[in-house]
């Protein structure tokens, strides 16, 4: 890692360590744990989408399945089962991985967008199986009862140790999906991002490398659905829609799809926009995504991160000496 | 070795009849040839000639209509191109294809993938042998841009490179994969004089390690000075095969190709299109 990137993960440690007691201090910011734990299960969902949109340059409408194919496959398991919740999750995760995988290969062959139409239907179909699979997943009135989890022998109860727990997942999706950047892997999916022909004339296999880094965001968007079932302990099929899906794309982008810091920034920004800030417009929240996307697209389209990290050197060039190699 | 001994005799490459059309369009119409092992064969012809195309379909970006080809003995026609890197066949691009953002060492290392074996998980969890694998990728990549004398370059964006460079960082970077044989496309395309001549002195060390060139080239001097065998092309078709003196000699070519100011060692009066192409031998 470069000292700036070293840096920031140390700093976001930091910050994530000692969140939930700052927040606790004030009765009016105490509920910000319980949207930090959403961000964070979101954080998942869309590290994983942020490999695929800005590296692999694919787009994928199906996230909210294989969320919902993680949530609901903890819950069964565990609800109907009594699996170990921990055994559930990758069981879950790993139905995930075959699914994205069969989704995955035919409509990675092709060049284009494939993927997006695919997974588009793919979502669909997900979707209307959760509702209508009725003895199972108890359809649209939803699944309840799902028990909680525990870690080393100790059940996770209260918001701060949930809070710990997703957060955990979340740094260490993040240094993996880093190492993978920048490893042989991240190189090949960077290159075919660059130029797909000359990548492929290069030896690296393309469509293989695209199916491998949709199973891994299908896994980790599985992982993310997991914990929000033994968190929320209550399954609906609404959270698991098509809108869903869109979000965390949308999520994605507006952090910024060419770095995974943009994936956390947009993730916890959209978070606390749609749980908190955005409650007042109710139904017209909706048009507020779409104000969002369109503001973003047109003004900030490499995103946030990248847009704000740009706006900072730009400042800090005439302060900074000649021999500064900081950067 | 001794079974690289065995095989020197065989040709690297051999073109059976390959015949390419797109819909009603034939580009190529039938092209045989048989390339020996360690050779620089040079294929020129006019522009739309089929060239690239011919390259497309050994390179396996293009699957050939009808024909066969022959890489090291075995079939690779339809195969696809990172299946036939893998074999030991490389390439570089007419309009320059690096990865442009990435560094010029980076770009160099994509290269090594296929030689390499880190996977997924491995690079994820930064196993031990995944970190010496990486090392050994960064070194052997700098090892090859040295040879081809971009050490000094190697943090840049490759996108930073002028043109000139960018052609020899195309090299290198296919140079990286190992290869048997390797396809060049225009490669002294955009070159100036000085450029052009150090680009023959790098493609003639490059034989010299063993690899075949395969080079398509409209810079006459370029071609007749390091080619060991020339391949016309004319209309998706072999005119003529044979050394560079034959190739200069042979009135077909003349006519079709060289003109006959060529032959002369004089400048290229007829004008016959407007694009002023080197083809149009005012070398």
């Amino acid at each position: 890692m470069t000292h700036r990137e070293k840096a920031s993960f140390i700093a976001l440690t930091v910050f994530l360590a000692v969140f939930p007691w700052i927040a606790g201090m004030s009765r009016s910011f105490g509920h910000y744990i319980d949207v930090m734990i959403f961000a964070g299960i979101f954080c998942l969902v869309t590290l994983g989408l942020s490999l695929l949109m800005g590296f692999a340059g694919q787009i994928s409408l199906a996230q909210a399945a294989f969320f919902g194919i993680g949530a609901y496959g903890s819950g069964i398991l565990t609800g109907h089962f009594h699996w170990n919740p921990w055994a559930a999750l990758l069981a879950s995760a790993g139905a995930a991985a075959a699914v994205a995988w069969i989704v995955g290969v035919p409509a990675l062959r092709l060049k284009g967008h494939y993927l997006a139409m695919a997974t588009l239907g793919f979502g669909v179909i997900v979707h209307i199986v959760m509702n209508e699979e009725v003895d199972w997943t108890g359809g649209p009135s939803g699944l309840g009862g799902i028990p909680g989890m525990s870690c080393a022998g100790r059940k996770i109860s209260g918001d701060a140790a949930w809070f710990y727990l997703v957060w955990a997942f979340v740094l260490a999706a993040f240094l993996f999906s880093r190492h993978v950047l920048h490893s042989r892997i991240g190189r090949a999916l960077r290159a075919i991002h660059d130029d797909e022909k000359a990548a492929e004339a290069m030896g690296v296999p393309v469509s293989i490398l695209k199916v491998q880094v949709f199973v891994y965001s299908a896994v980790l968007a599985s992982v993310g659905g997991s914990l929000y079932a033994h968190y929320v302990s209550f399954l609906s099929p609404g959270s698991f829609d098509l809108m869903w899906s869109v979000r965390f794309v949308l999520m994605v982008v507006v952090g910024g799809m060419q770095s995974l810091w943009g994936a956390l920034v947009g993730t916890v920004l959209l978070t606390f926009i749609g749980n908190e800030w955005l409650q007042v417009f109710a139904d017209f929240e909706i048009l507020v995504y779409g104000g969002i996307l369109l503001v973003m697209a047109l003004f900030v389209p490499q995103g946030l991160v990248v847009w704000l990290d740009a706006l900072v050197r730009s400042k800090a060039r005439p302060v900074s000496t000649p021999s500064d190699n900081g950067s | 070795m001794d079974e690289n001994a065995v095989r020197s005799a065989d040709p690297v490459l051999e073109l059976r009849d390959v015949r390419m059309h797109f819909g009603g369009v034939v580009a190529l119409k039938g092209v045989s040839a048989s390339i020996p092992r360690g050779i620089i064969q040079s294929v020129i012809g006019p522009n739309g000639a089929g060239k690239t195309t011919l390259l497309n379909c050994v390179s396996g970006l293009l699957t050939p209509s009808s024909g066969g080809v022959v890489f090291q003995g075995e079939p690779v026609q339809g195969k696809p191109p990172h299946e036939i890197a893998r074999r030991g066949m490389s390439r570089t691009f007419q309009h320059v294809a690096l990865f442009p953002r990435m560094s010029v060492r980076e770009n160099v290392m994509v290269g090594r993938h296929a030689r390499t074996r880190a996977g997924f998980w491995a690079s994820g969890f930064r196993l031990p042998f995944m970190r010496t694998e990486e090392a050994r990728i960064r070194s052997d990549a700098e090892a090859w841009l040295d040879f081809v004398g971009l050490g000094a370059e190697r943090d840049l964006p490759a996108g930073a490179l002028p043109l000139g460079k960018q052609k020899i960082l195309e090299i290198a970077r296919a140079l990286a994969t190992d290869p048997v044989l390797i396809l060049l496309d225009e490669p002294a395309g955009g070159l100036n004089t000085r450029e052009t001549e150090e680009l023959g002195e790098l493609l003639k060390r490059i034989q010299q390690k063993g690899v075949t060139v395969v080079l398509v080239e409209h810079d006459m001097n370029l071609v007749m000075d390091i080619s060991d065998r020339v391949l016309v092309l004319h209309f998706g078709q072999v005119l003529a095969c044979g050394s560079p003196a034959e190739i200069k000699d042979n009135p077909d070519v003349i006519q079709a190709y060289l003109g006959e100011d060529w032959a002369n060692g004089g400048g290229g009066p007829h004008g016959r299109s407007s694009d002023s192409e080197k083809e149009e031998m005012s070398c």
